[in-house]
């Protein structure tokens, strides 16, 4: 083949990263499984297409970028009381909702980027840290726009197109999400085979150089974090309109330990760590805690040991080592 | 006759106290090995644990059990020292992140399943209890007794780092590891003995805090928030730096909650980032 003389330049690389792998093909095929294999696990499926939307935002500031976050789901949780209050005060059409949940997350995702891209280490971990225990107490405290603990009450959502209605069993709902988590993530593939992504990834492996080689790193941080943020947003304004509620748990610390926990178990920095961890996440929290729910987090405790232990990329990570090593052979 | 503000100023220097007790071991060894150990709190729990079994079981006195809580937790903390932690001396800020929120869950989960979910109270011993008054304001004893047992702990620390050898080995190793190897400090070893007396102290300051904040499973991460603050506030590796920062969130959070009752524990958060905005290594911090 001509292509092996060929040098590889970065447009040319950037363009064999595009491509489809049939594997892909295969993975996006199969989620449309529930529908017909588990009729009755459709709104957990819907659950799963939202966290891992959630944990692909992640993946695109702690993956590709290296922007620890502890506290990403200040805006998940934005965009969840966003779309919820929208529905309450404006209308109940859906569409606008899930644009005004992300506009407002990335509003506060814009504004909070100033601040995250001049830090790292510990810095930054205890400033994202304190950036959603500060949402969470502004959603407990603003009682009456939020309901505080209770939650928020009165979500009223529309049918999508006016036609098809968000009901008990789930159908509606898990084509929403899983139709939104299909096009967020060929945006996020799409910028991270960029050079835009590329320089996100020379700022994760040297913060320093960067700069240096003449790239803005604060620019592309705060870029990237917008980015991130508004993604969270959607995915949090989709949980509000599929369940038709928001709840304080939405904008929790927990939430934000959670959705880091699936990205790492997954594999940080690749597109699908997020997409597995989020499915394995949950399902297992769903079988888990039908046995013994106070205890489900023993379970997650250990998994984190032994992924930071002995699988240090997550399970994608250990899996393309063990394809490497197989195809050496 | 005093205006109320001292009352205040009273309850929040006795919290930042406790909250110094349950930090400084932290910020040292942040210090010394950028080791981010978000199960700090877990240690604390521990001899939090250990302080209300033996007094509400065994029947011990109150001020007999807290040498126990220090003990309990640094022996805890040098197993796992061992098992976990000597692993990750070198990886990234995440993967040490992981691992000690992964070892904070399970202390939750077994604290869980042994204690049960409820408070667990304890009796403090008769003189304890109750309050002085002075110019005309109540002074509880307990708050008096928790301020000078962390006096007695802060001279202890600043005496035993400033004029011991093993003191002079671990300022040298916070100050710059590369070098300390190189005059032969056994920077590992000096970790591991630092880090065990932090949680040891972490352990004391858990069985302190039972009479204060009360204590369930959810400690370890309900107070992990307050501690890593003050870490970061104070900067990393100081030990006065702890000990301002804790002053300040402790009298900071009080007031907050006395005069602003409506914005809760919004103020701290607040001090926090500004403190982080203006000085990103903290108010002590060198690095």
């Amino acid at each position: 083949m001509a292509t092996s003389t060929q040098p590889v330049t970065p447009q040319l690389w950037l363009r064999q990263q595009c491509r489809w792998h049939p594997l892909e093909i295969v993975f996006w095929l199969s989620t449309l499984l529930p529908f017909f294999l588990f009729p009755n696990y459709l709104s957990l499926a819907s659950q799963i297409a939202i966290t891992a939307m959630f944990a692909l935002s992640l993946d695109l500031i702690l993956g590709y970028a290296g922007v620890v976050s502890l506290g990403h789901a200040a805006f998940f949780g934005i965009g969840a009381y966003g779309a919820g209050l929208f529905s309450i005060h404006v209308w109940g059409e859906p569409f606008t909702g899930l644009l005004f949940g992300g506009l407002i997350a990335g509003i506060a995702g814009y504004i909070t980027s100033f601040i995250v891209a001049r830090f790292r280490h510990l810095t930054l971990i205890m400033i994202t840290l304190g950036i959603g225990l500060m949402a969470h107490e502004i959603a407990n405290k603003a009682h009456s726009l939020t309901g505080g603990s209770d939650g928020l009450q009165g979500v009223k959502i529309q049918p999508l197109f006016g036609v098809f209605k968000f009901d008990l069993y789930g159908y509606v709902a898990y084509s929403y999400s899983l139709a939104a988590l299909f096009i967020a993530f060929l945006a996020v593939r799409r910028i991270v085979n960029s050079p835009f992504g590329l320089a996100l990834r020379g700022i994760r492996e040297n913060w320093t150089r960067m700069p240096a080689i003449g790239a803005d790193r604060p620019a592309h941080i705060r870029k990237a974090y917008t980015i991130a943020a508004v993604l969270a947003g959607f995915a949090g304004a989709i949980l509000t309109q599929t369940t038709q509620s928001a709840a304080l748990e939405s904008i929790s610390f927990g939430r934000s330990a959670d959705v880091l926990v699936m990205l790492v178990l997954g594999g940080a920095g690749r597109l699908y760590g997020g997409l597995i961890g989020a499915t394995i996440f949950m399902v297992a929290r769903d079988q888990f805690s039908g046995i013994a729910p106070q205890y489900w987090y023993f379970w997650i405790g250990v998994l984190l040991i032994v992924v930071v232990m002995f699988m240090p990329n997550g399970i994608l990570g250990g899996l393309s080592y063990i394809y490497a090593r197989w195809r050496r052979k | 006759m005093l205006p109320p503000v001292f009352g205040v100023l009273f309850d929040g220097i006795a919290y930042g106290m406790l909250l110094f007790v349950l930090s400084v071991g932290l910020s040292v060894t942040l210090g010394l090995m950028n080791f981010v150990n978000l199960a700090h709190c877990a240690f604390a729990m521990i001899g939090g644990y250990v302080t209300a079994i033996l007094v509400n079981s065994y029947g011990w006195p109150f001020l007999a059990t807290l040498p126990i809580s220090f003990l309990a937790a640094g022996a805890a903390s040098v197993v796992l020292e061992r098992l976990f932690y000597r692993r990750l001396y070198r990886s990234t800020d995440l993967d040490q992140v992981l691992l000690t929120i992964g070892l904070a869950f399970i202390s939750v989960a077994v604290a869980a399943y042994f204690f049960t979910t409820n408070q667990q109270p304890i009796e403090t011993p008769s003189f304890l209890r109750g309050s002085i008054e002075f110019l005309g304001l109540n002074f509880a004893r307990y708050r008096l007794f928790l301020i000078v047992v962390a006096l007695i702990v802060t001279i202890l620390l600043v005496l035993g780092l400033e004029y011991t050898r093993f003191g002079a080995m671990v300022r040298a190793s916070v100050d710059n590891q590369r070098m300390a190897r190189g005059l032969g400090i056994d920077v590992d070893r000096t970790f591991a003995l630092t880090f065990a007396l932090g949680c040891g102290l972490a352990g004391l300051g858990g069985g302190l805090a039972i009479d204060i904040v009360g204590l369930d499973p959810n400690f370890a991460f309900n107070f992990l928030v307050f501690v890593l603050i003050v870490v970061s506030v104070g900067g990393l590796g100081s030990i006065a730096g702890s000990f301002f920062a804790a002053m300040l969130i402790g009298v900071s959070d009080i007031a907050g909650k006395y005069y602003f009752p409506e914005y809760g524990a919004f103020m701290i958060y607040f001090v926090m980032v500004a403190v982080l905005m203006w000085k990103p290594t903290g108010l002590f911090g060198k690095r």
